[in-house]
């Protein structure tokens, strides 16, 4: 996925030394909301990519700042390439300037050349899009996908002028607010962060907006500490200095308590309902640099009950929301045409599970048919259904690569993580895709899984020959290549691993070299099997973070000091700053990154995120997490009665699908009938001026529905 | 087993269309590969009937002629368009410029006649602006780059590092005052290989007077064109800009 490139020398920023020192310019002479770009301008011509700061991405809003009520600068805490296409920022991004009296901007990591500069030249943290300091706005909401951009929130913070420690802010900073998928166990950041919103973010921010707003109009009674309250008590965000930690002398948790009777005992996540009533992003952001993803994207519905026992996008999201095919059939039509995009993906956690995928591929592929638009499916499974989506998404365009997730080796792993994918699926359907002019399949496995052995990672290579063998006699030649990507599990919070010990990273590594000399060693398939992986050691402290509780903030604050930055980033990236700081803070306290990481907990031990509800019932995942064990399957709930997991009685929710019976319409397209040629220009959305009015089915925000969380 | 894409081949091209088009504020910091993106994006959003190339993945039929460089203004690119269905082309510049972020303005369009866009052109006119150098101290320097025969720089092209003369691409250089603590340096300079650029001329002022500006310099390129004898240079669309090429265009539509 482009974040870990090369191997890599253990970056060290050259701020290092610059951490506590110049405090940026906001509170001595800008006016608040001014832009900096003047001041920024002289400093990119020194900078690597200086495009990825300058804003104007198609698309993108900025609106007057006094007329605003309530200003939200949202981040997405990596580099520019990787989070401008992010979804989730760009829903809440238009959802928000969406409303007459509310402004959102945008901003990303800059790369230590540009922290260095901003801290010579004493500017701030900026958004993009006004190039205003992060310090002005009311939020500052950021939203993690992954852990390992914990430490750049620091970053952000300090250079924009942001007091690191909640407790330590003052009433004219930002209320800092964290969201995304790694926001479902915020502990490790609890001290830098004011409030948590979990779950989808659509409703929320909209919440979120209107009781700022009452509170800015009220002369904003009580401070920053009743402004906190005000949204914990409307069951809005976890406000994580409501609730105190107390632990056992073995280190454990003894137990998390609100210290304030008038919040919840356990706040809770937010559930979308009727997906076609949100169809965001209706103008997706046009970059003008280069990104990891340069496509138009709708997803096409959330969650999935697969039931993965690995998977916590896919615990945590339920239940499964789709978007019918109408509503999806719009906003393919409208995107394309507000952005120009020639690619457009269908995002979901897997695609191919939606119940009218079949008419929504052939509509699509109908509809664009000559109109140089390319389709894509990511998160496919393994089977022969897939090839006919696949077909017809490639009707007229190359068929380069398929890629397939059997995540575990041999059939009794995949019982245990619940992947119910059996030797014989994956040949069938191999052999299908290649003898359709398929070339290249991409196999994708985990390594270090629950009660995995040397045995289950050696049958990769098993599967990898028997592919290999399936798509030469399939094909009629030779010339066949395979890939096998592999990945290092790391057990996350809300899942039924979430008691497991992680592998270490020596166990890690020595499996998957093991498996490629494996390969390596066998003439058969040696040249035609690819092997991509990554060293054991991120996916340590990546489960550090994930499973870590407020202890391992100082960690987390430590290594920044140190120097840490871009953490997903190879380049970047040093275990060495991550081991040492855990030596040094974690160890005085009688605990270690070994204790949060390779230990398996009990039953009855209080996990960091217990207090925090997903709507999964807690004695549901350790069952299932014992089924996994007794390599026992568990079937999908969508076409099996209901195991109780608990998210639906929980959060009053329920399993949205169709099928509807509908089928698209072919639509004018995009340069079908060009308004150059044959009538006067039609542009429905000019580049930089808003997201406006791109027509879609049902896009009716309801204002009275506010009160619900953060998109995937 | 081999496939092959299905139809019948790509439209063939009924026109061309030539453009001018400016890189201005803060898209100067577009590379060309990014203003290429953002070029295709428009013209898909202003439905400009591009002809495309054939096979599996077919690309519009866009020739670029030499961009200014990462971090330039231009009030001066050229891109030439082939197309698969004749078209007015000053409803095509006016779709495009609207379908284009501001900043990147489609200021002329032509119907291509003749000799090909590329050999109309073999210079460039600059101005660069040089916030915190006095005028005096330019002047000094590039006298002292003009009274010399060759100027060797220094830079990471594609194809590695190359040293080359700047010297010989000089056709011209003024030195004007903005104010006493900004020089302006305008110059016409010649394109050769590796195309002489902005920061080339300001690495060998360095070279022979020692001058480094401690703010980067904004350069902007003004015109691009044939030299003429007198160091102007002609316009390359002039001879697409007649009233025959424009009913060239209508009559055929």
């Amino acid at each position: 996925m482009g974040l870990w490139k090369g191997k890599g020398v253990a970056g060290d920023p050259a701020n290092a030394r610059a951490r506590g020192g110049v405090l940026p310019c906001r509170r001595l002479a800008c006016m608040s909301g001014q832009s900096l770009f003047a001041r920024l301008e002289p400093l990119l011509p020194r900078v690597r990519r200086p495009v990825q700061y300058v804003g104007g991405e198609g698309n993108s809003i900025v609106k007057p700042w006094d007329a605003a009520a309530v200003r939200w600068a949202l981040m997405y805490p990596d580099a520019y390439e990787v989070g401008l296409p992010n979804q989730g920022l760009q829903i809440l991004y238009e959802i928000l300037n969406e409303q007459p009296d509310v402004l959102a901007e945008r901003t990303y990591s800059v790369w230590p050349d540009l922290e260095a500069l901003l801290r010579e030249h004493g500017l701030p943290q900026f958004t993009v899009d006004g190039h205003r300091a992060v310090g002005d706005f009311d939020v500052f909401g950021v939203s993690f996908s992954t852990e390992l951009g914990y430490t750049n929130m620091l970053t952000a913070l300090d250079l924009a002028g942001i007091a690191l420690h909640a407790e330590r802010r003052g009433e004219s900073d930002p209320i800092v607010v964290a969201g995304g998928h790694a926001a479902f166990n915020p502990e490790p950041i609890a001290a830098y962060v004011d409030a948590v919103v979990l779950g989808d973010g659509e409703q929320a921010v909209l919440g979120i907006t209107d009781v700022i707003r009452s509170w800015k109009a009220a002369g904003a009674p009580g401070g920053r500490t009743e402004l906190l309250a005000r949204l914990a008590r409307r069951r809005l965000v976890y406000v994580p200095a409501f609730y105190d930690v107390t632990y056992r002398s073995d280190g454990r948790i003894q137990a998390v308590t609100a210290n304030r009777d008038d919040v919840p005992a356990r706040p809770s996540k937010h559930t979308l309902s009727d997906l076609d009533s949100w169809p965001y992003p209706k103008a997706p952001l046009v970059p003008l640099a280069e990104t990891v993803h340069e496509r138009m994207s709708v997803e096409i519905f959330r969650g999935c009950t697969r039931g993965c026992r690995f998977c916590q996008a896919g615990m945590i999201t339920r239940p499964v929301r789709e978007r019918n095919i109408s509503t999806i059939g719009a906003m393919v039509d409208a995107g394309l045409r507000a952005t120009g995009f020639n690619e457009v993906g269908l995002l979901s956690l897997s695609s191919a599970d939606h119940t009218e995928i079949g008419e929504i591929a052939t509509g699509l592929a109908d509809r664009y048919e000559g109109e140089k638009v390319s389709l894509s499916l990511p998160s496919t499974r393994v089977d022969a259904f897939n090839i006919t989506l696949a077909n017809e998404f490639s009707r007229n365009g190359r068929r380069s690569g398929l890629t397939f997730a059997p995540e575990g080796g041999s059939e009794r792993l995949r019982k245990v993580i619940n992947k119910m994918v059996s030797a014989e699926d994956l040949v069938r359907t191999v052999s299908t895709a290649y003898a359709h002019g398929w070339r290249q399949v991409k196999l994708y496995f985990m390594c270090g899984l629950p009660t995995e052995t040397d045995q289950d990672v050696l049958e990769i290579a098993d599967l990898a020959r028997e592919v290999i063998r399936a798509g030469r006699r399939a094909s009629g030649h030779r010339d066949i290549r395979c890939t096998v990507s592999i990945g290092g599990f790391v057990p996350k919070p809300h899942t039924p691993f979430q008691w497991a010990g992680q592998a270490s990273h020596e166990v890690t590594d020595a499996r998957l070299k093991l498996l490629r000399d494996t390969v390596r060693a066998d003439r058969e398939i040696a040249r035609a099997v690819g092997f991509r992986y990554h060293d054991g050691r991120p996916g340590i402290i990546e489960g550090l973070l994930a499973r870590g509780d407020r202890r391992v903030g100082a960690v987390i604050e430590r290594v920044w000091r140190e120097g840490g930055r871009f953490d997903g980033w190879n380049e970047h990236f040093s275990f060495e700053r991550w081991e040492s700081a855990c030596a040094a803070e974690l160890e005085p306290l009688g605990v270690s990154l070994d204790w949060f990481t390779t230990r398996e907990r009990d039953e009855r031990e209080v996990l960091a995120w217990d207090h925090l509800d997903a709507g999964l019932d807690r004695d549901w995942l350790w069952a299932d997490w014992q089924e996994a064990l007794r390599e026992t399957e568990l079937d999908d709930c969508r076409w099996t009665p209901c195991y109780d997991c608990g998210v639906c009685p929980t959060m009053g929710t329920d399993t949205q699908i169709g099928p509807t019976g509908r089928s698209l319409l072919p639509v004018v397209g995009v340069s079908a009938g060009s308004p150059v040629v044959t009538a006067p220009v039609e542009v429905e959305v000019v580049a930089g001026s808003g997201a406006g009015d791109v027509p879609a089915a049902g896009s009716r925000i309801d204002p009275a529905a506010v009160g619900s969380g953060t998109p995937a | 087993m081999a496939r092959r894409p299905e139809g019948p081949p790509p439209p063939p091209v009924v026109q061309r269309v030539r453009l001018r088009f400016a890189k201005r504020g803060r898209l100067r910091f577009l590379s060309h590969r990014d203003v290429a993106r953002t070029f295709e994006r428009g013209l898909r959003r202003a439905a400009v009937p591009m002809a495309y190339s054939a096979g599996f993945s077919p690309h519009p039929r866009i020739s670029w002629v030499g961009a200014a460089p990462t971090g330039a203004a231009s009030e001066a690119e050229y891109v030439e368009l082939a197309l698969a269905v004749v078209v007015d082309p000053a409803q095509l510049r006016a779709a495009l410029d609207a379908a284009l972020p501001p900043g990147l303005d489609v200021l002329e369009a032509a119907t291509a006649q003749g000799t090909g866009l590329a050999e109309r052109i073999d210079g460039s006119r600059w101005v660069v602006r040089l916030p915190g150098v006095a005028e005096p101290e330019l002047r000094a320097a590039v006298a002292e780059l003009l009274g010399r025969d060759v100027v060797q720089v220094e830079r990471a092209t594609k194809d590695g590092r190359r040293r080359f003369d700047v010297r010989a691409a000089m056709v011209l250089a003024v030195c004007r005052a903005e104010n006493d603590t900004c020089a302006i340096l305008e110059m016409v300079v010649r394109h050769t290989t590796p195309a002489v650029r902005p920061d080339d001329v300001l690495t060998a002022l360095g070279v022979v007077a020692g001058l480094r500006p401690s703010v980067p310099p904004e350069p902007t390129r003004l015109e691009q064109g044939r030299l003429r004898e007198d160091r102007t240079l002609a316009d390359p669309l002039a001879p697409d800009r007649n009233d025959a090429g424009r009913l060239a265009g209508r009559s055929s539509a």
